[in-house]
């Protein structure tokens, strides 16, 4: 029995690209009992906002990094049990089949490392050798000279990302120089949010971005909030695509009628069979991952001094976070593998996790063309920012009845109530051109237009 | 134009304001007949008359005070001692009537003190010293310190000029050993004006006097690291300004004298650094000057106290590695 053997909580690995998260919430507090899975804090990186379950059952003995405290992944942020834990933190473990594979892989090995020692009745082996490297790890590159120290604020580096020359290893005025000269130069050939999928961006290039300025105290009838991580995210994103990307909007005229009528008779059947919504946007996203096969520029990128096509289609849908605060773009992956079922599971899937903050950062990372659907609210137009390094991006708009010209079956015009839509393609003027712009969208037309009650 | 040792350059300084402007005339040990112990005033005496220039007794304290009370009545006295250690017996007259006399009264008292200073010829305890710190303390004061002919004789005829009292260290050990253009017509190098001697980016070297050769020297031998050496050329006033912005530059700062090392300029120009620019610096402001002890006479131990190149060359490397 592992009677008072602390379990160390740490900052989780939030996929390959993230060296740091925040802790933005804590859901206890010292002294209160957790059950293991319960969701015990929340973090926010620069790509995702997540909840961090208990690695153990217990009573939660320390908690040692703050709200709104910045740490480097394999922080030791809190501790269950121990001491003041008392008896049997982790004792229901062993009793319960292994963990589901939860979206924090560093809690999950903690926990599983807790409950071997805890079958085996031995002492857990305190997990907190990487807290415990730590310090010598930075030795000598603790010091931070005057001009160091400002330089770093005045471009918001930390002074730990840099490599240090000095005595000790210490980061010398030239070290920083040479970071930021070498952060400036690598930003425009793979711009941080960027990478393609074997590539995780850089996390150190996001905060080469200049330190923002104080915004000084908030005027009469003027309140104040801080810029979460996910906000600072995003502006920086939106301003650099259009810095990046020579942004054009062409748009077309959709009678999704067949659409319409296939959806409602499959409703039905695929809420009772496999619970999942046949969406519209499913149907726009298979139709979009088939035509951009035909497209590969539309699902390409320029990186470099190279136009990069690409064989597999990786569909971002952009989701907004309740309350306006936020926007996130989960990549449903291999999309053009996916019939119309696996494309709806695959959005409902990504849209859930995102509202409910379990995404990992590898989720929305990687993406090759993205889906925006603001539609829902009556918008019939709009011109959507391209995720970067994508060139394109779709906008699908409200489904209207309008009065349509039509022919019928003997040729003569007719005008008939149809369900219309209008979509956008957004794209990068730099890589694709109008006329090519202009058939995708006629062809995506045509497969919507066409859709049989076969097709899937 | 003309190649001219600091010698002949500080002893053109001076007869070419006396040709100038008569109120100007120099006073001192042996400087009349015998030309001055160096040589300074040599053929002076032949040219102005032994009124102007005027042999005086064994008596530092008579030749300030003969130098106060000429200009209070509105001569232009160039004084010597002999060396400058002797200043200490001039010093009541110096600092107490002709430093404060300006402040007192509002009247010039345009004096110049030429103070042969600096060692390396074993010269001893008496006749090596580099005071000027001891007077760059007392309000009222100026001091200059060139390092090369064209410099000695320009901020001799300001120090003619200045209607302040002002006190001239010329390097004894530059006397002869250093050679170089000087122009022949008049011109004024002003007081409270550093030079660049060579530009750098990696490290500030801060320098007057004879060290400034010592600072090229060893700036030479780290072909690697690029070392700028400021020239200070006058300790008070000192150019703040230009060694504010090289330290900005290169955040990094040595300061080279010969005098000892507690109480010596070197602290001030430390201290300034660290106040005003200390968000600029990369590594601690560091000194190399001599040991807090009087100058040694055997060579081996003169050598040992003088800065040398080898010395600085470490201070440099270890900066540049910090």
């Amino acid at each position: 029995m592992a009677t008072g053997t602390a379990v160390d909580v740490v900052m989780p690995q939030m996929g390959v690209s993230v060296s740091e998260g925040t802790v933005t919430k804590w859901s206890k507090q010292v002294g209160d009992t957790i059950e293991a899975d319960e969701t015990l804090l929340e973090i926010s990186t620069d790509k995702v906002d997540t909840e961090v379950p208990s690695p153990a059952t217990g009573v939660i003995s320390e908690i040692l990094v703050a709200e709104g405290e910045t740490v480097a992944v394999g922080t030791v942020l809190a501790r269950i049990g121990g001491e003041a834990g008392a008896a049997a933190p982790v004792e229901a473990a062993p009793d319960e089949p292994a963990p589901e594979p939860t979206p924090a892989p560093a809690t999950q090995v903690a926990a599983n490392e807790s409950a071997a020692a805890a079958s085996e009745g031995q002492a857990a082996p305190a997990p907190a050798a990487p807290a415990e490297l730590a310090p010598s790890e930075s030795s000598g590159k603790s010091f931070v000279s005057p001009v160091v120290a400002r330089i770093a604020a005045e471009h918001g580096i930390d002074p730990a990302q840099v490599p240090g020359t000095g005595n000790g290893g210490r980061v010398t005025k030239k070290d920083i120089q040479a970071f930021i000269e070498s952060e400036a130069q690598a930003a425009p050939a793979a711009p941080p949010a960027a990478a393609p999928p074997a590539a995780p961006a850089p996390p150190a290039a996001a905060q080469v971005a200049q330190a923002p300025a104080d915004a000084g105290e908030p005027e009469q009838g003027e309140s104040f909030e801080p810029i979460s991580a996910m906000r600072r995210g995003i502006a920086d994103h939106m301003r650099r695509s259009l810095d990046t990307s020579a942004h054009v909007t062409s748009a077309i005229e959709v009678d999704m009628s067949k659409v319409v009528a296939i959806r409602a008779k499959l409703k039905k059947e695929y809420n009772a069979a496999y619970g999942v919504n046949p969406t519209y946007l499913a149907f726009i996203a298979r139709a979009t991952a088939e035509t951009l096969r035909d497209y590969p520029y539309v699902n390409g990128e320029i990186r470099g001094d190279k136009i990069v096509s690409k064989s597999f289609v990786n569909l971002g849908f952009a989701v907004e976070l309740a309350d306006g605060k936020g926007l996130i773009v989960p990549v449903v992956k291999n999309a053009e593998t996916l019939n119309l079922l696996g494309m709806a599971k695959g959005i409902a899937d990504i849209a859930k996790r995102a509202r409910d903050k379990q995404l990992t950062p590898d989720d929305v990372a990687g993406g090759s063309f993205t889906i925006t659907n603001p539609g829902g609210y009556g918008t019939f137009h709009g011109t959507p920012v391209i995720s970067q390094p994508q060139v394109g991006i779709l906008g699908t708009y409200a489904l209207v009845k309008r009065p349509w010209v039509i022919q019928d079956e003997n040729g003569a015009d007719a005008i008939a109530i149809r369900s219309i839509m209008n979509i956008t393609l957004t794209y990068d003027h730099r890589l694709v051109d109008g006329a090519y712009a202009g058939r995708f969208l006629r062809d995506l037309r045509e497969r919507l237009q066409t859709w049989g009650e076969s097709d899937y | 134009m003309a190649e001219k040792t600091y010698l002949q350059a500080i002893s053109d300084g001076i007869r070419g304001e006396m040709r100038r402007d008569k109120r100007v005339f120099v006073l001192g040990e042996d400087v009349g007949v015998y030309g001055g112990a160096f040589k300074v005033t040599q053929g002076f005496q032949e040219e102005f008359g032994a009124w102007r220039v005027i042999d005086m007794p064994l008596s530092e304290t008579a030749i300030m005070g003969g130098a106060t009370g000429a200009a209070i009545m509105g001569m232009r006295p160039v004084a010597e001692m002999q060396f400058a250690d002797f200043v200490s017996c001039a010093w009541d007259h110096l600092v107490t009537v002709a430093a404060k006399q300006r402040w007192r009264t509002g009247t010039p008292i345009p004096i110049v003190l030429r103070l042969p200073s600096g060692g390396g010829f074993s010269g001893g305890p008496f006749h090596s010293q580099n005071p000027e710190s001891s007077f760059a303390h007392i309000p009222g004061l100026k001091c200059v310190c060139p390092a090369t002919p064209e410099d000695a004789k320009g901020l001799m005829i300001a120090a003619i000029e200045d209607p302040n009292p002002v006190l001239f260290f010329e390097h004894k050990h530059l006397y002869r050993r250093i050679k170089g253009e000087v122009p022949d017509e008049r011109y004024v190098t002003p007081i409270g004006k550093a030079r660049v001697h060579a530009e750098g980016e990696d490290i500030t070297l801060v320098t007057w006097g004879a060290m400034v050769y010592t600072a090229e020297e060893a700036a030479k031998q780290l072909p690697d690291v690029s070392v700028e050496i400021i020239d200070l050329r006058t300790v008070m006033p000192w150019d703040k300004q230009a060694v504010l912005a090289s330290a900005r530059k290169t955040s990094k700062v040595l300061v080279l004298h010969e005098d000892t090392r507690t109480g010596g300029f070197g602290g001030e120009i430390a201290a300034t650094i660290a106040e005003e620019a200390f968000e600029d610096l990369d590594a601690p402001v560091r000194r190399i000057a001599a040991p807090d002890c009087p100058v040694p006479f055997a060579p081996v131990l003169e050598k040992a106290y003088i800065p040398q190149v080898d010395d600085v060359v470490r201070g440099l490397k270890e900066l540049s590695e910090y």
